[in-house]
């Protein structure tokens, strides 16, 4: 029992030792670097330092790495072209190139599409443009399930829309948007369509050579094994972006700067990895995660799932528990080795939970109690089972110590 | 990831004092499960009146259940009124030091006492000693606005909707709970304001109103720093229940005031040097250092 009578609660009583591999769950905050890419980074930051700008053999040693990289790159995506690919400093910059890049090119037009689930990125820049630069932004809203309502979508394109902005699979739930169908909708108004596609590069198929109604799609490299600060945007050809970051002919113009050669080959290797193991992640890792998933609200009482549970990434569960706080369950998953993350409040240090999960319509009850798993190829079936086992405990703990329960859920 | 102390740490991993009392003198309960924090305090005193035993129930963050477990501690073998001493900085100062965004933490811990002393005075049928209370009222508990902090906005900025107070002051930002508190502030105040008091002749602060005086150079520092201390700086302070006021520059020293529960804080140096300090070098001059005056 943890209360032993003596005044003091013991919260981890019973739980089991962290084991001497930390499980770490939290891949759609960042993943760990793979082996293989790091075998081709660390080689380009000791020896191979050139600037592919120059013309002795250091740099063109650079410029063959970039460009390898891109072939990559463009291979995972399914783009027809390696020059439809801009590496980026990582996901928010290949959003603001995209949003940003395309306003630029369309001065006239001043009106732009996005949702109320996107990565802050997005909706952080679009709320920006809005207030400080005096455009005017849709904010499409989900149904319970994190669901778009297309009818809406077509409702709010306008002439003067410049572009639409709806990412591919929500990082907190996972819950994915069916980028064709909204794509299909939007060039009938002739607007842009960018798609942020940071969660889902690596974790589902891309196939952008089929998929024309994309113009613009931004990918991570620290979300799927490369490093962090490197990313990259698919600008589909012919699709006019003007450049953020000027000063230079690098990336044919679209973003100067002396090029982050390391990371960018990183880059590549991580999405050759990636398109080797798509289809583990859709049998294996969904396996895993389905597991997890089903134990956990099958094994704790009051907990449900939250997000579009037919229609999400493969490795992404996000759980509700009901009468507790999540940042004490991280706290406690931590001490018994787990990583994972929550839409809580109180790990934000915003005050306010989940915009995804608030947008959804989820009480603010259950979205202070919700904990998201996301699971990478490196997570293993042993790995689920600890966790299965021991976050019931956790829970169960927490709840001793809760005012509220089923019979009284408020003061 | 949060930079706790060991003892806060040390008070979530052990909380003390978890449960109910049995057959209690008094019962106080603060928040609710939207806001995302909640506590549950009861007490009972012995045949000398001071606190015998009293226990807590939390639904909240790591922060926030260190701050009930270590109030229990903090108070217990006291009588109300040594109890009724203890402020939220006192909790705080205790757990060594609340990261700065999880100051609320304490304050709810501070709130459950008191309205567990309120709910004994009610039980014996006995009016409440008003030197147990402390002076400002929390009308939104998810964000810890006053009730003196949201009424100075609204006559301070003649504000006519809750979402203008929630733009203001946060008030009302969460739960919605308090809609209903808010939307009576502003008819009240507005009727105030329609009668031609102002937020001075209401004798509330009005640290916002304080006009930059004109001029270049130091004039102009000095308006740029009052400008920082009564909106961004003030507003951070006024949310853990404290203030500050500007005194004046002299070359690179700029004198402040804090009053309030800064004024009493023990850990009023770490918000002089650790916030108002770094947020004046940062926005106005490298140079700035920020000397605290009674």
């Amino acid at each position: 029992m943890a209360n032993d009578g003596s005044g003091t609660f013991n919260m981890t009583a019973g739980f089991p030792a962290a084991p001497d591999e930390p499980v770490y769950m939290d891949n759609n905050a960042t993943t760990a670097v793979a082996p293989e890419v790091l075998e081709v980074v660390v080689p380009l930051l000791r020896d191979h330092y050139g600037n592919p700008s120059s013309m002795h053999r250091f740099g063109a040693r650079a410029g063959e790495a970039m460009a390898e990289s891109r072939d990559r790159v463009a291979a995972l995506l399914g783009a027809r072209q390696s020059n439809e690919i801009v590496f980026t400093g990582g996901g928010s910059e290949s959003d603001n190139l995209a949003i940003v890049g395309t306003l630029y090119a369309h001065p006239d037009k001043r009106h732009l599409i996005t949702t109320a689930v996107e990565h802050p990125a997005v909706l952080g820049l679009c709320r920006d443009l809005e207030k400080r630069h005096g455009y005017d932004v849709t904010f499409l809203a989900v149904d319970g399930e994190g669901r778009l309502d297309l009818d809406e979508l077509r409702g709010a394109l306008r002439d003067d829309t410049a572009v639409v902005s709806i990412m591919m699979a929500n990082n907190e739930t996972g819950t994915l948007f069916d980028s064709a169908a909204v794509g299909a909708i939007v060039k009938e108004r002739g607007a842009v369509f960018h798609v942020d596609a940071v969660q889902a590069a690596g974790k589902i198929p891309l196939d952008m050579a089929a998929l024309d109604c994309v113009d613009l799609l931004s990918i991570s490299g620290h979300k799927l094994h490369a490093p962090k600060g490197v990313g990259a945007l698919f600008v589909r050809r012919g699709t006019k972006i003007r450049p953020l970051i000027v000063g230079g002919h690098q990336e044919r113009g679209r973003r100067a700067g002396t090029e982050n050669v390391a990371s960018v080959a990183g880059l590549g290797v991580a999405c050759e990895l990636a398109a080797a193991n798509i289809e583990h992640e859709n049998t294996v890792v969904r396996a895993m995660r389905d597991r997890l998933e089903t134990e956990l609200v099958a094994r704790v009482p009051d907990s449900r799932v939250n997000g579009d549970v037919d229609n999400r990434l493969p490795n992404t569960a996000n759980i509700s528990f009901d009468y507790i706080e999540g940042e004490g369950i991280l706290l406690l998953l931590d001490r018994i080795g787990v990583a994972a993350s929550s839409g809580s409040a109180c790990t934000s240090g915003s005050l306010e939970p989940s915009h995804v999960l608030r947008a959804m319509g989820v009480p603010f009850t259950q979205a202070h109690g919700s904990i998201r798993f996301s699971l990478s190829r490196y997570n293993t079936p042993d790995q689920v089972e600890y966790v299965a086992d021991a976050l019931p405990l956790i829970v169960e703990r927490l709840r001793q110590i809760t005012p509220f329960n089923a019979e009284r859920a408020t003061f | 990831m949060w930079n706790y102390s060991d003892k806060v740490m040390d008070h979530f991993m052990n909380p003390r004092n978890v449960g109910e009392v049995e057959n209690p003198d008094g019962v106080g309960e603060v928040g609710s499960m939207a806001c995302g924090d909640a506590l549950r305090l009861s007490f009972r005193l012995d045949d000398a009146q001071r606190i015998d035993d009293i226990r807590f129930q939390t639904f909240g963050c790591g922060s926030a259940i260190a701050s009930s477990s270590i109030l229990t501690e903090m108070v217990k073998g006291k009588t109300l009124e040594e109890a009724a001493q203890i402020t939220n900085e006192d909790i705080a100062a205790e757990l060594d030091g609340l990261p700065r965004e999880k100051m609320h933490c304490s304050v709810m811990g501070r709130e459950a006492l008191e309205a567990a002393m309120i709910d004994y005075y009610k039980r014996l049928g006995r009016g409440v000693p008003c030197d147990l209370l402390q002076k400002s009222t929390i009308l939104c508990h998810c964000f810890q606005v006053t009730k003196e902090t949201v009424k100075e906005a609204i006559m301070t900025h003649g504000l006519t909707e809750i979402e203008d107070v929630t733009n203001y002051t946060k008030a009302g930002g969460g739960c919605t709970d308090c809609h209903h508190d808010i939307a009576d502030l502003i008819r009240d105040c507005q009727d105030k304001l329609a009668r031609g008091e102002t937020a001075d002749t209401a004798g509330l602060h009005q640290l916002s109103e304080l006009a930059p005086p004109a001029g270049a150079g130091a004039a102009d520092r000095e308006g740029k720093i009052r400008e920082l201390l009564s909106s961004d700086i003030s507003v951070a302070l006024r949310n853990d229940g404290g203030d500050i006021e500007f005194v004046r520059c002299q070359g690179d020293a700029v004198y402040v005031r804090l009053t309030g529960n800064c004024a009493a804080c023990k850990a009023s140096d770490a918000t002089i040097k650790g916030f108002v300090q770094a947020q004046l070098r940062e926005f106005v001059d490298e140079n700035i250092e920020v000397i605290e005056v009674d």
